[in-house]
């Protein structure tokens, strides 16, 4: 790890002007990943703006009927968080599926947005990676890529968001609430991550010094039937290879409104509207729901030790919407 | 970024380059330690390194492994993924800190008499993990215990027997 120099603030303001006054500074909320690349040398920064004891830890009731979740409540805080059970128990489910319950105390909502990708070539300095290093290369691609991505590649990068919570937020249409030396803006949540493209070592479209200040959920009817299912090495403690945020609005056994984020096949949570849409009006039945899964993967690509993801994440899909119908 | 971290003076702490050390107070099993830290020194280092309390363990030093967990306002975390300066004046309890003078905590008794262990070097995680379960109240079955429990890697497989330990402590303080 490099030497830095360290400052905890207690104002938003301060942490954005705090920030900005340095070359290569970072915010520190968890560092559950953050002091992780930095041991790694993948991150190295040379200040660290601690914004631990800034006022952003709350979960309140929206006027709209929503939620607003503070950037610095921790994963654990809103997994566990009453409102959260009752009116987003997907993402309760999504967040418990996620690392340890260690982690889980430490990590904040607004760093697991930021959370960068587990390739295994990114992480190794040794090895060309255009995320970490622009222009070195893609070592993944002709590389082992187990845990890569299916769908948004680019030929540049073929990594994939690791978070299990962001999956849940992509599929309730969550909202992201920003401040910093541009002033105050809202991102939708389709729009917070990016696609690799010719930038892969840009993760998301949030400018350097902006502070994520709190997620908004809109008011959600996905209270009965859901299901995050995560498929992994492993049962517990480790990665999504593929895992699913399901929800469906029903009328009888019609549809009225449906819900598909993926995780683990992308460099973001991947959603398709257009997808979910032409089951709108049909039966849910486990001939739409795999007609469903062919659809948003239709253009699916492997990369060798990957491409068994395409099936996996086909019969996730159907699988997950079946437990999402038992619940009630 | 190169400087001497050895040299900078104590009375010029905000000279230019970047400072040597900073003045940490950690509170730990309910004594005040005054440190003066590199804001780089992780927590698990300022409590084994620093501070000499080595039931604290190391294993993966990247939060995959639990031999690292202490309390930290009564919540279990992983002390190598946090640094020490970002816990200054938190209540931190290690292995050191359960037992009850002499007394032992109930789960270093029933570590002891259900065999919880081989090398013993995931046990202070292990038992300071339990208790930060116990404390969030959410593990009702061995099934939520096996979950709930799985921050915390066994590199012996012990972890029927430690299952047992924390069940039978669990269903003793249920029934205080
Ligand atoms: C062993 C291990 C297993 C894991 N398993 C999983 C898993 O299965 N699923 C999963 O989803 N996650 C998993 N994680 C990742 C974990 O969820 C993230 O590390 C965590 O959510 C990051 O949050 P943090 O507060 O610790 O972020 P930090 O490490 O503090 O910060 C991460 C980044 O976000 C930036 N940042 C933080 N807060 C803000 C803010 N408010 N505004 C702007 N920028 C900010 C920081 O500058 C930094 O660049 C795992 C982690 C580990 C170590
Ligand atoms: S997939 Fe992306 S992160 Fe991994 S080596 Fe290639 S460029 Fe780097
Ligand atoms: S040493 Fe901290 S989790 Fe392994
Ligand atoms: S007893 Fe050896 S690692 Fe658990």
């Amino acid at each position: 790890m490099n030497n830095f120099s360290y400052n905890k603030v207690t104002e938003v303001a301060e942490a954005v002007a705090d920030l900005t006054g340095h070359t290569n500074a970072r915010f520190i909320a968890g560092g559950t990943n953050l002091l992780d690349l930095m041991k790694e040398n993948v991150a190295k920064p040379d200040h660290l703006t601690d914004i631990n004891k800034l006022a952003l830890a709350g979960i309140e009731a929206t006027e709209d009927g929503g939620l607003s979740l503070g950037a610095l409540a921790t994963n654990a805080d809103t997994a566990w968080n009453e409102l959260v059970e009752q009116k987003y128990p997907l993402l309760s489910q999504a967040i418990l599926a996620g690392a340890s319950p260690q982690l889980r105390n430490m990590a904040t909502n607004g760093g697991n947005l930021f959370q960068r990708t587990r390739c295994y070539y990114f992480y190794d300095t040794a090895t060309a990676c255009n995320k970490r290093e622009p222009g070195s290369g893609c070592s993944a691609i002709n590389g082992i890529n187990r845990i890569h991505a299916i769908l948004g590649t680019s030929e540049h990068c073929i990594a994939t968001h690791p978070s299990d919570m962001c999956v849940a937020l992509a599929a309730l249409n969550a909202k992201v609430n920003v401040t910093g030396p541009y002033g105050d803006r809202v991102i939708e949540f389709r729009d917070f991550h990016r696609l690799p493209g010719d930038t892969p070592h840009l993760d998301n479209n949030v400018q350097d010094g902006e502070l994520v200040t709190s997620i908004d959920l809109p008011p959600s009817n996905f209270t009965q039937h859901f299901h995050y299912l995560k498929v992994r090495e492993r049962q517990s403690y480790a990665f999504a290879l593929v895992s699913v945020a399901a929800a469906l609005e029903l009328d009888g056994n019609v549809i009225k409104d449906i819900r598909l984020a993926l995780g683990g096949v992308a460099h973001k949570p991947w959603r398709d509207r257009s997808c979910e849409e032409a089951f709108i009006g049909q039966e849910a039945t486990e001939a739409n729901f795999r007609a469903l899964a062919e659809k948003i993967l239709a253009d699916a690509k492997g990369y060798g030790s990957n491409t068994f993801k395409i099936d996996l994440a086909k019969r996730a899909i159907v699988r997950a919407f079946s437990e999402a119908l038992k619940n009630n | 970024m190169k400087q001497e971290t050895s040299t900078l003076e104590i009375d010029d702490p905000f000279s230019n380059t970047l400072p040597a050390y900073t003045l940490v107070n950690l509170r730990i099993n309910g004594q005040t330690h005054k440190l003066r830290l590199q804001p780089w020194v992780s927590l698990l280092d300022a409590i084994r390194e620093y501070i000499g309390l080595t039931g604290t363990k190391k294993g993966c030093d990247h939060g995959q492994c639990g031999a690292c967990t202490v309390l930290v306002d009564g919540k279990r975390i992983n002390s190598c993924l946090t640094l020490a300066i970002m816990k200054d004046g938190a209540e931190i309890t290690t292995i050191e800190g359960l037992a009850d003078g002499e007394a032992n905590h109930p789960l270093q008794d029933a570590f002891i008499e259900h065999d919880a262990f081989q090398c013993g070097y995931c046990t202070p995680g292990q038992i300071c993990s339990a208790v930060g379960m116990f404390n969030e109240g959410r593990a009702h079955t061995l099934e939520d215990v096996k979950e709930l429990m799985s921050g915390n890697i066994c590199r012996c497989g012990a972890y029927t027997n430690i299952n047992a330990a924390i069940m039978e402590v669990k269903a003793k303080l249920e029934n205080e």
